[in-house]
Parts: structure tokens; C-alpha cells; sequence
């Protein structure tokens, strides 16, 4: 464990950024999100990379189209209210087809909320989060190497399929720290011929542009993109199961209430009850192959979550109703404790 | 399987934080799984401010610290809002310099230690935090020269070096008492 190090969660996604090639980052303070802003504040100087505090979360995610159409690995972080903010520009960095990388260190909402951890933005991010159809590839770290790993694999998706990722993590995963190793191997940008980057009257000019006023055309190339998502589904859904193989109840959670659910797992299995978790990586694409074969072999499923009941939706859609789904939640900046679940885990069990 | 949790718990300026992260480090070098979670919220403005650190030989499911094993608690609001919270059979590590009251659990084993006072007669007045993390190292058996070393090397940045000595002698102070 010599190399690990410890690290805050958004210092981490902070250094992984760095290490993906990311050398512009256009952001605004927030907590408890707002030491990816003061890591890269400080790093980016230092590499020869642009850190610019814009004069809002528009404004930033403006100038990360910017970069993103020339061509150039680029992200901007915030928390939960800065996000719907920059709803807008994520929505014309799909429309653009424009690869990039958004964090979202969620608090508690709606409006202003508060700033403890939260998953409150899940419906939000899954869904797109801005206007018109489209998608985010959305990932759920659940520790701080997940938050550093999952950021370097973000730019690479994002890259390969032209489309916005996102890092979704809470607070805790934001602020706590982790022994954390950076030394990952990263897939370098492909080719982009179709950047922003200057003819040099050798080719004709690239326009990148989310206005499309025909009809036909904009149809077209929302069934192309919805094709590229297809092959996202298929080729990208990440997932982990623990325990899941004999288990009669199963719990379905992501970042940190996959950590205290965990523990409950645990205590469960010291009490002989069969339980397992499935924790999505990928929000979305979501997984739903494990939850379809869980449908076959257990008594209920609980959706543990930070909200008033958000992936659960998900988590019904894939189990096709063939078991019972439950919720088992805290709000506001609250945290479900491993006792809670685990009374919900007995409750179930009999 | 053992695991131990921490929660340090304190005003904001007691290096609390970093006492915390010293025992995370420490744990990190002797090949321990360790999680090290602050609070941050608005008590982190003038009131209590906390941190759960969790050192085990398993990986760290949640790193909240709800019911530690080992709580430091250095000022009466942060005694008064854990002393209930601490698993039976576990420690407190109080300042008593700064804490008049008794401890009312008889669960727990007690170790009042006059940090601050000690912290100010012997010219460090801002390592009382480190004095308790040298008798909590004592209590725990993990008092060992390598360990100290590295894990303060971790902690302390190249910039304070010249801190690295004191905060050794704070340690060595508490390990002693």
C-alpha cells in the first residue's frame, strides 16, 4: 500500500482529471463540492492548464462547450443547485454530440436544500436533466478510488461515444477520505475530425451546433443518437453484486447507501438472513440484467436510497414487478444508518 | 476481523481533523482499510466540529461513525452531544483542562487528560490534541516508533517540517501519562 495515499473524494476526482489528459476546468464555488475547484485552482497553473472561477455555473458549462467542440478533454464540477443551473448547457452538449465531463457532489434539495449528502438528483441526472431527449452516462462511485477511477472513465466514455458523462456522488463521498492509488492506465482521446481546431484551408470547415431547424434532420439525428445509446446499454453497464448468489432479499443501492448497506448485508448474513446486494455503477445505462435474474430468486427487493424513492423507479422496471420492491430512505441530508436497513432487511425476511 | 472506530470531536482550531487523519494515516501505513469522514456542515462555523475514522482489517462499509469504540472528545458540547453514542465497553479520551464534568456512563473505560494544560506548560500550547492521540496510541497498543514516524511524515507537510519534532514530543508527552 506504499503508493496510496489519502485523499478527499473531490480532491481525488480533482488529481484523476488531471491524470485523463483534463487540462481545462471551468467552474463555481459550492459546497461540498468546492475542493475539485480549489485542487485544480491550484494544479492547473502548474501544468500548464486552464482553472477559470467563472461568474456562474452557466457561464461555466458554456466554456465547457467551448472546449469540448475543440476537441479537448474538459469538466466542471458542482453540487446539486449549480447543476440544474447548468441543465441548459448540458442539454446543448448533447444536442452537439460533445463529449464532456460533469460532477455532481450532491446536497439536499430542492431549491437552495441544504448541504449534507444527498441522492436527490438521481431522476435529474438519469433522465438527462435539461430539455429535449437525451441522456448522460451517469456513474455512481462509492468510495474515493471509485470516485478517481470512474472520473478517468468518464472522459473515456465520453470520448468514445460522444456524449456528456457524469459523476454522481453525495457529500460524504465528496469529503471523506480514502487511501487512494492514482496510478491507472488511461485510454488517450481518439481522433476527433470533427473539432473546432482551425482548417488551415486544408479541409472544409467544422461547425459544431445544437440547432437544427428541419425537421427530418433533427429527427434523424435524434434516432442516431438514440442508436449510440443502444450500444452504451449494451457495451457499458457496470454493476456490483455482493452476496447475491443464495440470497432470498436483496438490496438495490448506489455510493454511499451501498456502503451502509453493506454493512447490514453483513450483519444479516451473522443473523442466517440471506441477504445480497446489487449496487449500480452506471445509473444510466441502468443495470437491469442482475435485478432481472434477483426477480427469480428473491422474497423482496429494498431500494435504499437518499431521497423520497428515485432509482426504485428503475429498480421496479427492471424487475418487472415480478417481486415486491421496497424503499428504505432518509432525506435532507440525512443517511440511512446500517440498523435501519438491517431492520428493514428482518422485516422483509419474515 | 477487527475494527476499530473513532470519533474525534472537538472546537474547530483543536486540530481535531487532523488528529483524526494522523490515526487514519498511521492506520494506512501499517496496511490497514481506513476511512476518515469530517463533519462539515454549519457546526464547522464557531460550534463543535467532528470526524469518524474507521481503521480495520476488512474493508469500510459506511465510514459514519455512529457508535465508536473510541471517542476524544476536547471541549463539554461535544462530551455531552457522544458520551451516550459510545459502544459499551469502549473508551473516552476527554480534556479534562477544559471538561469539569464526570463522565456518568460506567460501561466505558475513562481517561481524563489535562491536554490543553499540559499542551501550554511544556510550550506547544496547540498540540493537546496530539497529547491524547499519544495516550490513545498508548491505550491501544499501537504506540511504535516506525508507525509514529511515517504516519507523521504523512500528515505534515514538507512546507511545516520544522512541526514534525513538537508533534513528536506531544505524542511522546500523552504516551507517557
Amino acid at each position: 500500500m506504499a503508493d496510496k495515499v489519502l485523499m478527499k473524494g473531490n480532491e481525488a476526482i480533482a488529481e484523476a482529471a488531471i491524470k485523463a489528459g483534463c487540462r481545462h476546468y471551468f467552474g463555481y464555488p459550492i459546497t461540498p463540492q468546492t475542493e475539485v475547484a480549489a485542487y485544480m485552482a491550484k494544479r492547473m497553473p502548474k501544468i500548464g492548464g486552464t482553472f477559470l472561477q467563472a461568474e456562474s455555473e452557466i457561464a461555466a458549462i458554456n466554456m465547457v462547450y467551448g472546449v469540448a467542440s475543440a476537441g479537448l478533454r474538459v469538466m466542471t464540477s458542482s453540487s446539486s443547485p449549480g447543476i440544474s443551473l447548468k441543465g441548459e448547457g448540458i442539454s446543448y452538449l448533447a444536442g452537439a454530440d460533445l463529449p464532456a465531463l460533469v460532477v455532481n457532489v450532491q446536497r439536499g434539495g430542492p431549491g437552495l436544500g441544504g448541504i449534507q449528502p444527498s441522492q436527490s438528483d438521481y431522476f435529474q441526472s438519469t433522465r438527462g436533466g435539461g430539455h429535449g431527449d437525451y441522456h448522460m452516462i451517469v456513474l455512481a462511485p462509492s468510495s474515493v478510488q471509485e470516485m478517481a477511477a470512474l472520473t478517468v472513465k468518464g472522459f473515456e466514455l465520453a470520448d468514445k461515444y460522444r456524449m456528456t458523462a457524469m459523476v454522481l456522488a453525495d457529500g460524504t463521498m465528496g469529503q471523506m477520505m480514502e487511501p487512494v492509488s492514482l496510478d491507472f492506465e488511461v485510454t488517450p482521446p481518439p481522433e476527433k475530425p470533427w473539432a473546432t481546431t482551425g482548417t488551415e484551408m486544408k479541409r472544409k470547415h467544422n461547425i459544431v451546433n445544437s440547432l437544427s431547424l428541419v425537421p427530418e434532420e433533427l429527427e434523424k439525428l435524434n434516432i442516431a443518437r438514440f442508436e449510440r445509446y443502444e450500444l452504451v446499454k449494451q457495451n457499458e453497464t457496470m454493476y456490483e453484486e455482493y452476496m447475491m448468489d443464495d440470497a432470498e432479499i436483496a438490496i438495490a443501492a448506489f455510493g454511499i447507501a451501498a456502503r451502509v448497506s453493506k454493512n447490514a448485508v453483513n450483519e444479516a448474513r451473522k443473523m442466517g438472513i440471506k441477504a445480497g446486494l446489487i449496487r449500480p455503477i452506471t445509473l444510466w445505462p441502468f443495470p437491469d440484467a442482475p435485478f432481472k435474474k434477483a426477480a427469480t430468486h428473491v422474497k423482496e427487493i429494498i431500494s435504499v436510497e437518499l431521497n423520497m424513492g428515485q432509482m426504485i423507479e428503475d429498480v421496479r422496471l427492471a424487475s418487472e414487478c415480478k417481486v415486491k420492491v421496497s424503499l428504505c430512505n432518509r432525506v435532507g441530508g440525512m443517511i440511512p444508518s446500517p440498523e435501519q436497513v438491517l431492520d428493514a432487511i428482518v422485516k422483509a425476511s419474515k | 476481523m477487527s475494527t476499530k472506530q473513532f470519533l474525534f470531536s472537538g472546537f474547530g482550531g483543536q486540530g481535531i481533523l487532523f488528529a483524526g487523519k494522523f490515526i487514519a494515516y498511521k492506520g494506512l501505513i501499517e496496511e490497514k482499510q481506513v476511512s476518515w469522514l469530517p463533519s462539515y456542515g454549519p457546526e464547522m462555523r464557531g460550534g463543535t466540529a467532528s470526524c469518524s475514522v474507521i481503521v480495520s482489517d476488512d474493508p469500510v462499509g459506511s465510514p459514519i461513525v455512529t457508535y465508536p469504540d473510541v471517542l476524544v472528545a476536547m471541549n463539554l458540547p461535544s462530551l455531552d452531544r457522544f458520551e451516550e453514542k459510545v459502544a459499551p465497553g469502549g473508551m473516552i479520551f476527554l480534556d479534562s483542562s477544559l471538561i469539569e464534568r464526570d463522565v456518568v456512563r460506567k460501561d466505558v473505560k475513562v481517561f481524563p487528560i489535562p491536554a490543553t494544560k499540559l499542551a501550554g506548560e511544556n510550550g506547544f500550547p496547540t498540540l493537546a490534541n496530539m497529547i491524547i492521540v499519544g495516550k490513545i496510541l498508548k491505550e491501544l497498543g499501537e504506540y511504535n516508533d516506525e508507525g509514529l514516524k511515517a504516519a507523521l511524515a504523512k500528515v505534515i507537510s514538507a512546507k511545516h517540517a520544522d512541526m514534525m519534532e513538537v508533534n513528536r514530543k506531544a505524542i511522546d508527552l500523552g504516551a507517557s501519562l
